[in-house]
């Protein structure tokens, strides 16, 4: 079987700039303080994906998930490592696609499939589709700035899901969009599991995971923490339902809300 | 997504897709593969431009006319500008149309990433793609100017020969590739420091007054003597002397007289020179938006 997905050490650090203004540097650098800070985001991790798995990547808030995401969509770069990808990445990324509010969802539907590399032909194709499966009426004609959240996520959802690509990447995109809607992306999913692509699927919700994927990898701090088992990387993550009982069966499986 | 990618396609082929790094690396190569996604992204900042405008594209018309009467009446008439330079008109016309073309390259195509930053923070595209499309932008505005000056140097007795071919193009293409070099290097530095972005306007300035537009390069010779090379090697100005060779100067009532007296000698040397200066400026400005590429997303 082929890789899809291979990382190599990647590392993603941040700066952070603490003195914005000329007149916060020099006083600064008069005090003798530091001028940046850097934090890996992620850390040192190394992978490989074969075609066709489904990997939940899981981990707490702020545990570098999307910033891997983004390493393995070509959003952000690496500075250290190396990632490589075989053929088109589709998905979402942080709830929600990268939408220009003052175009109508029409026009962002032709700009987003451009930037997914299909051609004008190719979107004109799956037009009819993804404006059914997003189902948000007359709105598509409308600026995508008067769309409320539910609304553009659905979009972009439907979007992601009819580009024809070989790896899908999903980021949490459970957690906006009402009941139906979130079974219609469940079902979504597991045809596009089932058709072979392989997926990179972010969630906090362990049943979904464990529905979806066939293997887990968790992140802690940057850090690769556990890459293997659904069952088992779920409990080492502790995501185990102690607290529950709160959620309905329903909503554990669909994916709790952030 | 990589350019490989794009070609290969999806997941039946026979072949499979090469395993490559999923964010572009080829820079402007890239945007000249996509061409397709350039021209939506035209498209757009066309439309986005005159979005909620009565006036719409005639606005593209209504800003260079009206610099055109400002100059036209400040210095041709108040100051006197009709009685020295002839045809002043259509010499203040020719310089406009490249002096506007750069100006809006260089002022779109600096904020052209910040003002997209909710697809440079979720989308993979190469972020050359942005400044780039400014410039087209720019150049698409070049054509109505154009037809209007056309219009003028017919009235005005114009028999262009092929050097106005050849200058013509030559200006263009000077502008193009300083103007692209230029958005590249301020796009990228606007991301980190907004100061940039402020920073446009003053230099947009200095290019209004450096080149030949309102006054003509013989009024500046005879004042600069030795420090004339301040005008030659600015690639704008040169494209601007190249642009009013072509139009203005076949406008005159003795051409051949006013190339050799109102400008300057070997000019197409100049904009061969020019132009080599420009590409170099383009090479230098990619390397250096590759340098700063990685923190974009993140820093924006």
């Amino acid at each position: 079987m082929a890789e899809a997905i291979v990382a190599q050490n990647v590392t993603k650090d941040f700066v952070l700039r603490r003195h914005k203004t000329f007149k916060q540097m020099t006083v600064a650098k008069m005090r003798g303080q530091e001028m940046v800070n850097r934090f890996n985001a992620v850390d040192d991790v190394s992978f490989t994906i074969n075609e066709g798995e489904s990997v939940g990547l899981m981990g707490l808030n702020g545990s570098g998930k999307s910033t891997l995401l983004k390493v393995i969509s070509g959003v952000m770069k690496p500075n250290k490592g190396t990632i490589l990808t075989r053929g088109r990445i589709a998905g979402l990324i942080a709830t929600g696609a990268g939408f220009q509010s003052s175009l109508s969802g029409m026009d962002n539907i032709f700009l987003n499939a451009a930037i997914y590399g299909l051609t004008e032909k190719e979107t004109k194709a799956v037009l009819d589709e993804i404006v059914d499966f997003a189902d948000i009426g007359q709105f598509i004609d409308q600026p995508v700035g008067t769309y409320s959240s539910g609304m553009s996520s659905r979009l972009g959802f439907s979007i992601a899901v009819h580009v024809d690509c070989d790896i899908f990447l999903a980021d949490e995109i459970l957690a906006v969009g009402d009941k139906p809607f979130k079974r219609k992306c469940m079902t979504k999913m597991e045809e596009i599991r089932n058709s072979g692509k392989t997926i990179v699927y972010v969630s906090h919700a362990a049943a979904s995971v464990q529905k979806m994927c066939d293997r887990v990898i968790a992140l802690e701090k940057g850090r690769l923490l556990f890459d293997g088992d659904v069952d088992e990387g779920i409990r080492i993550l502790d995501y185990g339902d102690e607290d529950g009982d709160e959620l309905s069966v329903d909503d554990a499986e669909l994916g709790a809300d952030v | 997504m990589s350019e490989a990618s794009l070609t290969h396609g999806s997941v039946e082929g026979a072949e499979l897709a090469p395993l490559v790094p999923p964010s572009s690396t080829l820079g402007l190569l890239s945007v000249f593969r996509r061409r397709y996604l350039l021209k939506l992204l035209v498209q757009r900042e066309l439309s986005a431009r005159y979005e909620q405008s009565f006036l719409g594209f005639l606005w593209s018309y209504i800003n260079p006319l009206s610099q055109f009467f400002i100059y036209w009446y400040i210095m041709g008439t108040v100051m006197g500008a009709h009685r020295s330079v002839e045809n002043y008109p259509v010499h203040v016309f020719s310089g406009l149309i490249i002096v506007h073309f750069f100006t809006e390259t260089f002022g779109a195509g600096t904020r052209s990433i910040v003002r997209n930053k909710s697809l440079v923070q979720k989308m993979p595209l190469p972020k050359e793609m942005f400044p780039v499309a400014a410039m087209v932008v720019s150049l698409y505005h070049v054509v109505p100017q154009l037809l209007i000056l056309l219009l003028v140097c017919v009235l005005t007795g114009w028999h262009p020969d092929l050097g106005t071919l050849i200058g013509g193009v030559l200006a263009l293409a000077i502008l193009m590739c300083f103007g692209t070099a230029l958005a590249l290097v301020f796009s990228v530095a606007n991301v980190f420091w907004r100061d940039f972005g402020s920073l446009v306007g003053i230099l947009t300035n200095f290019v209004r007054f450096g080149c030949t537009m309102i006054y003509s390069y013989d009024m500046l010779a005879q004042h600069a003597g030795s420090m004339r090379w301040l005008v030659l090697g600015n690639p704008i100005a040169v494209a601007c002397l190249l642009f009013q060779r072509a139009f203005w100067a076949f406008s005159t009532d003795k051409p051949h007289h006013t190339i050799k007296h109102e400008f300057p000698a070997h000019l197409y040397h100049q904009g061969v020179y020019a132009l080599i200066a420009s590409i170099v400026a383009l090479l230098v400005a990619q390397w250096f938006f590759n340098r700063f590429d990685e923190r974009i997303a993140e820093q924006i």
